[in-house]
């Protein structure tokens, strides 16, 4: 089950918690993986821990339209054969409420959540169209369906990937090519571990599951939707909130 | 049959996986080549690429027969 041999995955975001996890378990189950960031150091030592073997680094700002529109060519390139599996996971935030929130701040998170996902997924299709197979996961968020306050452009964002997995989805199905959300909710990383005790004991709170989510829970679910298991399903969000929303 | 005509034909054969000897003039590509709407994208897009010509979406939707597109891309290349 699960076996990805001979597959080749790009990850995006892939120098963060949750991108370096997926990249791991990826790699796991005997994917080929492309790791792709901004930053070259990072990268070059989460493909150190993977010990070298089937893995290649890409730097790319995907805030730039143009270095989205090749990335996908270029990990091919460095893979040396055609991507199999997409996983869209770069990402950033610029928290603030709206009414102190910028066009620049919108823009920014827009741009990178929801137009570059966009491109690296048109370029990848391309591709997978004409092989007739392939799987893009998109990393959306828990807040995409529920709305957090201060997140009103990252919210937007997330949202905005899910209507465009579901209608990419009907474009490729006929090919056999798949695309699907993986909607995290409350993940234990880096970013969250700046937050308040208290503050971090009170979300724990709201979760059925008693405990924050790890970067590997969100890779598991990732992992499933690459799979040639999971052949039958597209256009569905798999949530992985430990139940905080149930939806 | 014009230089055109015969690299329209080919990049059809390639792409629909159909006999060469189907691909006359008149055939549609929906009805007769039994292709679908993304296939006549990807078909749209080969011919760009091949004949380096911008195909916009409403002279897109109607090439709908191998002559409709001989006709287009020979009158974007006379131009």
């Amino acid at each position: 089950m699960f076996n990805l041999t001979g597959k080749v995955a790009l990850v995006t975001g892939a120098s963060g918690g949750i991108g370096a996890a997926i990249a791991r378990t990826l790699h796991k189950q005997g994917a080929t993986v492309v790791l792709s960031g901004t930053r070259e150091a990072v990268l070059a030592e989460r493909a150190a821990e993977l010990g070298g073997e089937r893995v290649h680094i890409v730097t790319a700002d995907l805030s730039d339209p143009a270095a989205a529109d090749q990335l996908v060519a270029r990990a091919e390139e460095v893979a040396g054969a055609p991507l199999d599996i997409l996983v869209n996971n770069a990402g950033l935030t610029r928290d603030t409420l709206a009414i102190r929130m910028k066009d620049e701040d919108w823009n920014k998170v827009l741009e990178v959540d929801l137009a570059s996902p966009f491109r690296l997924c048109r370029a990848a299709l391309k591709g997978m169209l004409r092989r007739r197979a392939g799987r893009i996961i998109n990393i959306a968020s828990v807040v995409g369906a529920t709305g957090n306050a201060g997140q009103a452009n990252y919210s937007a964002a997330k949202a905005g990937m899910v209507g465009m997995t579901k209608s990419l989805a009907q474009e490729a199905g006929s090919r056999g090519v798949t695309l699907n959300v993986v909607a995290p909710g409350f993940i234990a990383t880096a970013m969250t571990d700046v937050l308040p005790e208290a503050q971090k004991e009170k979300l724990v709170g709201s979760i059925p599951l008693g405990r924050m989510g790890t970067p590997d829970d969100v890779a598991s679910a990732v992992v499933y939707l690459a799979s040639d298991e999971a052949a039958w399903v597209t256009g569905a969000t798999l949530h992985v909130n430990g139940g905080m929303a149930m939806i | 049959m014009s230089e055109i005509a015969d690299k329209v034909k080919k990049i059809v054969v390639e792409h629909l996986g159909v006999e060469e000897s189907k691909v006359t003039p008149e055939a549609s590509f929906i009805d007769d080549l039994g292709a679908d709407s993304l296939d006549t994208v990807e078909l749209v897009m080969a011919f760009e690429e091949a004949f380096n010509v911008e195909i916009p979406e409403d002279a897109a939707e109607k090439i709908a027969t191998v002559k409709d597109a001989i006709d287009y891309i020979e009158a974007q290349k006379a131009a």
